[in-house]
């Protein structure tokens, strides 16, 4: 069973057992426009909460990603260098950016789920 | 218009600015004048300038008098290439966004790399950005200098990377082109920076310190000041340099008393996100015509502001018109060509005075600039022939003031140079040492 | 922080077939290949003797690789030039209003100067006897400027605007570490409107940086800088008149919190054009300002560059100037001999660049003060503000402006509010201005302004140019709330391209000729 929650930088985390994928709501894609590069972290990096952790960029733009929870890198979405418009495409789907193992699984107490992050969009803009 | 604007006098327009800081009367500075009377008036300050072209000279180091071809000061004055900006709109701006497309391929093929940039501010600060791009790639911090490195870029270098908080360690000033410095190569080093041909004159292989340089995780940065050299030598990427980074006034740029001028900068694709400076690429438009555009632009500081790998913005335009067109004009077979032409100029200027009696040439190899040592101070020598209106060469002691090198005059021959510029030269010497 | 500042890069296909000549050119518009494809690899353009035999001393460093450059013949090579001119907009072709770049009109004289042998034809490593006029005339500018801003000293080897920033800055930590606080005068206050090249250049050289808000009025709040102002600060950059075309009125104020605290106070001299013989920064409490000479000096912007951006000082700071500068005499003094110090000394964080500073710059910008005046520079700031104010007041009905009806300095800013809804940005209502043969303005900068347009006439326009200027974007403002969005969507429709890919050409970089076949060498 996984579970999606969101960050306000939005940042999304699908959390299954104690691996959590990160990557970049639909609402950030479409703010950001084409996304035409993305830079991972390296696999085994230890992410804590909050640090950098990626950077998105399209052709007027970058934005940094925080790492939305604490943990190890696991696992990049190497695809991306060559087709970083699947960000565009299928944000939250093939367009994922990295999995970390959770090491401090509590810290995704202070997320927003989705009916959350759907009224945080409509204030927020 | 004031009132449209809705005020009843200009001042008002200013009224943010403190009452008290107004500046009520003029400025302490002179009037207007006419156009005649400040061409009269600057006229007469350039007159007393002794210029390049008016007497035998062989001052190089670092910027050098070629012959530019008329076409190309006439080009670049054309308004739509003078008085246009950045090319910000790319729809309305695709002259300059062409030759800067063309500037980019020639730089990349001259240095034997695989991609250049629009240019830098001028060889100097290229080749400090080329070490703190260096310390970004390889995550590390200190930097090795040659002591064949131009002092001035090695100042420039030293200034701004222990400004960045970074380390750079140089070695000490190598008149003969010998140092050792593989032996100085290891683990710690973000890059080793090495000119050729070097400041002394002296031709460099890099290739050997190219390998070392790889099996430490370390980079190379090759500089030139010269590079109408390129036309003869092996280029730096050919020989496995990692950034080229040098001087381009040689091709289409006027001496300008040292500015401004044109920095070249290459590298190897993989680190192309890495490189500072404005960068243009090919695309097409929405009926599918090929053009450019200024691209990567997330690098750059007007995006990236604190994370940016520079906080350069402008980069030389002009000045990189100027180099593209000369370029053009002498495509390769141009280009080797004129080096010919400099390095058969070079060594029968070297081969004059290693026949005056005192003066000792002391390269082996070098382009179209050597040392020679005299049989005193080169800097009174330099001064004794400029009296007889012969602009001699560099006294190094001029940038090394410390070195004990006060007898090292650098003396550079260019196409420029006829055999009787360089008969003047030897007769000026010959009657300057006898005094 | 989600950067929301993305918007559309890709081109849409253009609607609606045209008919197409043989060529693919449009009359007097008119394509060009690159040279790499039409030019010969065994042609040369230029005649240069080939030289008598004779020993190379290479050694064994002779070019073996291949270099691949073809050559064009002269009259080859100046056609491709003048035809690849004709795609480029000019300001001597037409208004350019980019805002914060300053495209003023760019006398001619100052060309035919700057070309003089004795100024265009001397070497920087002359004997100094030798350049006597070269440094007059480089004192005798640092002296203008000087007296221009009020300040100590100036620092004339910084090549462009940017680097100008950097060379203040350096100066400031010098300072800092002179005093023994290098360890703890680690943070740069910068506004969130400010150019980018204020983080990058704090940023570069280690300082960390941190955002002062702007209050509602577009301008910095010495109360929010008193509450940053602490032992840890080094300075706050601060452009003024400001990037949304505003004096700060608190600037006095602003420095004296700074000084207090023991910071220093960095003014991006961008906008100086605006204020030049009405305000001087020394009285202002500036601590260094760089000064670009390519905007409030008129040397011309030539496509990006060359720039020049020598750096005034304060008291404070004069001492930490970097090298090289010229000493000796008083300007104007007869038989005085000119010095050039190369060699750092005293307390000088010492070179940033080879030689001293852009020369050709200088000789321009000179002639530019010298035709000018005291008299004439004020009118050149009092009419570039007024052109400002006129545009703004003549479009303030039409446009949203984002701090309301506020006098402004030399620029007029207005932001997207009056677009909201009807499906055309910023960006549209730009490239519309191009089919009407206006160079936009610039857009998207600042940044805190949504959609932000900000206007520049300059000094240069008449009022019958700007009347002109107005009516055309106030009938592309009726025309937006016509709904003609045809008449943006697609814009531009007359220009030598259409709107370019510019997603293409960031995620698959094309940044070179490549060869497809090997060229000919017939």
């Amino acid at each position: 069973m996984s579970q999606t929650l969101y960050t306000k930088d939005h940042e999304y985390i699908r959390v299954e057992g104690d691996i959590g994928t990160i990557g970049i709501t639909d609402h950030a894609q479409n703010q950001l426009g084409d996304v035409v590069f993305v830079e991972l972290p390296s696999k085994g990096r230890m992410l804590k909460k909050g640090s950098e952790a990626a950077v998105v960029e399209s052709v007027k733009a970058a934005s940094d990603i925080y790492a939305a929870a604490s943990g190890e890198v696991t696992e990049v979405n190497a695809a991306l260098e060559a087709t970083p418009g699947m960000v565009n495409e299928d944000a939250i789907g093939s367009g994922w950016f990295f999995k970390i193992r959770l090491t401090q699984p509590d810290e995704l107490k202070g997320l927003m789920d989705e009916a959350a992050y759907e009224a945080y969009l409509k204030t927020a803009g | 218009m004031l009132a449209r604007a809705g005020v009843a006098h200009v001042d008002a327009l200013f009224a943010d600015i403190p009452a008290d800081k107004l500046l009520s009367g003029l400025m302490n500075l002179p009037e207007g004048q006419s156009e005649m009377a400040v061409e009269r008036q600057l006229s007469a300050m350039a007159a007393r300038n002794v210029s390049a072209g008016s007497v035998p000279f062989f001052i190089g180091g670092g910027a050098y008098k070629h012959h530019v071809p008329a076409s190309v000061d006439h080009l670049i004055q054309r308004s739509e290439f003078l008085t246009s900006y950045t090319p910000y709109q790319p729809e309305i701006t695709q002259g300059t966004l062409q030759y800067l497309f063309e500037f980019q391929t020639q730089v990349a093929a001259l240095t034997g790399m695989e991609v250049a940039n629009a240019s830098m501010y001028d060889g100097s600060t290229a080749t400090a950005e080329a070490v703190l791009m260096a310390h970004r790639i390889t995550r590390r911090s200190k930097a090795l200098l040659s002591g064949g490195l131009h002092p001035h870029y090695a100042q420039t270098v030293e200034t701004l990377n222990s400004m960045a908080g970074c380390q750079s360690q140089m070695m000490t000033p190598d008149l003969m082109g010998n140092e050792d410095i593989l032996a100085l190569i290891d683990d710690e080093l973000s890059c080793v920076v090495v000119q050729s041909p070097d400041f002394f004159g002296h031709l460099r292989d890099l290739a050997p310190i190219a390998a070392k340089c790889q099996a430490h995780g370390v980079l190379l940065i090759a500089v030139f000041t010269e590079v109408v050299a390129l036309g003869a030598i092996e280029a730096p990427g050919a020989m496995g340099a990692d950034i080229v980074v040098g001087e381009g006034q040689s091709l289409g740029n006027g001496l300008n008393f040292g500015g401004p001028y044109v920095g070249l900068m290459a590298t190897r694709q993989k680190y192309v996100r890495q490189m500072p400076g404005r960068l243009c690429g090919e695309t097409v438009d929405a009926d599918g015509k090929r053009g450019f555009v200024l691209t990567l632009s997330t690098r750059e500081q007007h995006i990236r502001r604190d994370k940016a790998t520079s906080n350069i913005c402008t980069n030389s335009g002009l000045c990189a018109l100027a180099f593209t067109i000369h370029m053009t004009l002498l495509g390769q077979k141009g280009l080797r060509q004129l080096a010919l032409a400099n390095h058969a100029n070079g060594v029968m200027l070297a081969q004059m005075l290693a026949e005056v009696a005192q003066v000792q040439v002391l390269n082996q190899t070098f382009f179209n600039e050597f040392c020679v040592r005299l049989p005193g101070n080169a800097a009174a020598v330099v001064e004794a022939l400029a009296a007889k209106g012969i602009l001699a060469g560099v006294p190094v002691s001029r940038l090394l003031p410390e070195a004990g090198l006060d007898d090292i005059l650098l003396v550079t021959a260019t196409e420029t140079n006829t055999r009787a510029d360089m008969e003047a030269l030897v007769a000026g010497l010959r009657s300057v040492l006898s005094c | 922080m989600l950067n929301q500042q993305g918007r559309p890069t890709r081109a849409e296909s253009s609607q609606g077939q045209e008919s197409r000549s043989f060529t693919g050119n449009r009359g007097l518009q008119m394509d060009e290949p690159l040279i790499f494809e039409t030019g010969r690899l065994d042609v040369t353009g230029v005649d240069i003797e080939t030289p008598a035999p004779f020993a190379s001393r290479l050694g064994h460093l002779a070019r073996s690789s291949e270099i691949g450059l073809p050559g064009l013949t002269e009259p080859e090579a100046v056609r491709h030039y003048v035809r690849l001119s004709q795609l480029n907009y000019s300001i001597d072709a037409g208004l350019y209003p980019l805002g914060s770049c300053t495209m003023k009109h760019n006398p001619r004289l100052n060309e035919k100067m700057a070309r003089l042998p004795g100024f265009g034809d001397i070497h920087p490593l002359q004997p100094v006897s030798t350049v006597q006029g070269g440094l007059e005339l480089m004192q005798m500018l640092a002296h203008w400027l000087i007296e221009m801003t009020g300040m100590s000293a100036v620092a004339m080897s910084p090549k462009a605007g940017a680097h100008g920033e950097l060379c203040g800055m350096m100066a400031i930590k010098a300072a800092i570490a002179a005093k023994g606080e290098a360890g703890t005068r680690k943070v740069v206050l910068v506004p969130e409107s400010a150019h980018g090249t204020n983080p990058a250049t704090a940023a570069l050289i280690g300082f960390e940086v941190r955002a002062v808000p702007a209050r509602d009025d577009g301008t910095v709040d010495p109360a929010e800088v008193a509450k940053l102002a602490g032992p840890e600060v080094a300075a706050i950059m601060l452009t003024n008149p400001n990037t949304c075309g505003l004096f700060e009125r608190d600037i006095v104020e602003i420095a004296r919190i700074l000084h207090a605290a023991g910071a220093y106070f960095y003014c991006d001299g961008a906008n100086f054009n605006a204020i030049v013989g009405k305000a001087r920064p020394g009285d202002l409490g500036v601590d260094a300002m760089h000064i670009n000479l390519h905007k409030t000096f008129s040397t011309p912007h030539g496509g990006g560059g060359p720039g020049s951006g020598p750096v005034v000082l304060s008291a404070r700071l004069a001492d930490y100037a970097p090298v090289p500068f010229v000493r000796g005499g008083q300007a104007g003094e007869k038989g005085r001999t000119l010095e050039l110090v190369e060699t750092q000394e005293g307390a000088s964080f010492g070179r940033m660049s080879a030689f001293h500073g852009q020369m050709g710059m200088f000789v321009r910008a000179m002639s530019y003060m010298l035709s000018h005046g005291a008299d004439g520079m004020r009118q050149a700031s009092e009419d570039a503000v007024l052109n400002a104010n006129y545009v703004r007041v003549c479009l303030n009905d039409l446009l949203s402006s984002p701090f309301g009806k506020r006098t402004c300095m030399h620029e007029a800013l207005f932001d997207d509010e009056w677009l909201k809804g009807t499906g055309i940005t910023t960006l549209d209502f730009a490239k519309a201005m191009i089919d009407e043969g206006y160079h936009p303005m610039t857009m998207y900068f600042p940044l805190v302004v949504h959609g932000a347009m900000l206007i520049e006439p300059t000094e240069s326009e008449s009022k019958a140019a700007l009347d002109l200027f107005i009516m055309t974007l106030r009938d592309l403002a009726f025309s937006v709330q016509r709904g003609e969005s045809e008449r943006f969507l697609g814009a531009p429709h007359f220009a030598p391209r259409k709107r370019l890919d510019e997603t293409r050409a960031a995620r698959t970089p094309v940044l070179r000729w490549t060869p497809r076949l090997p060229l000919a060498a017939e």
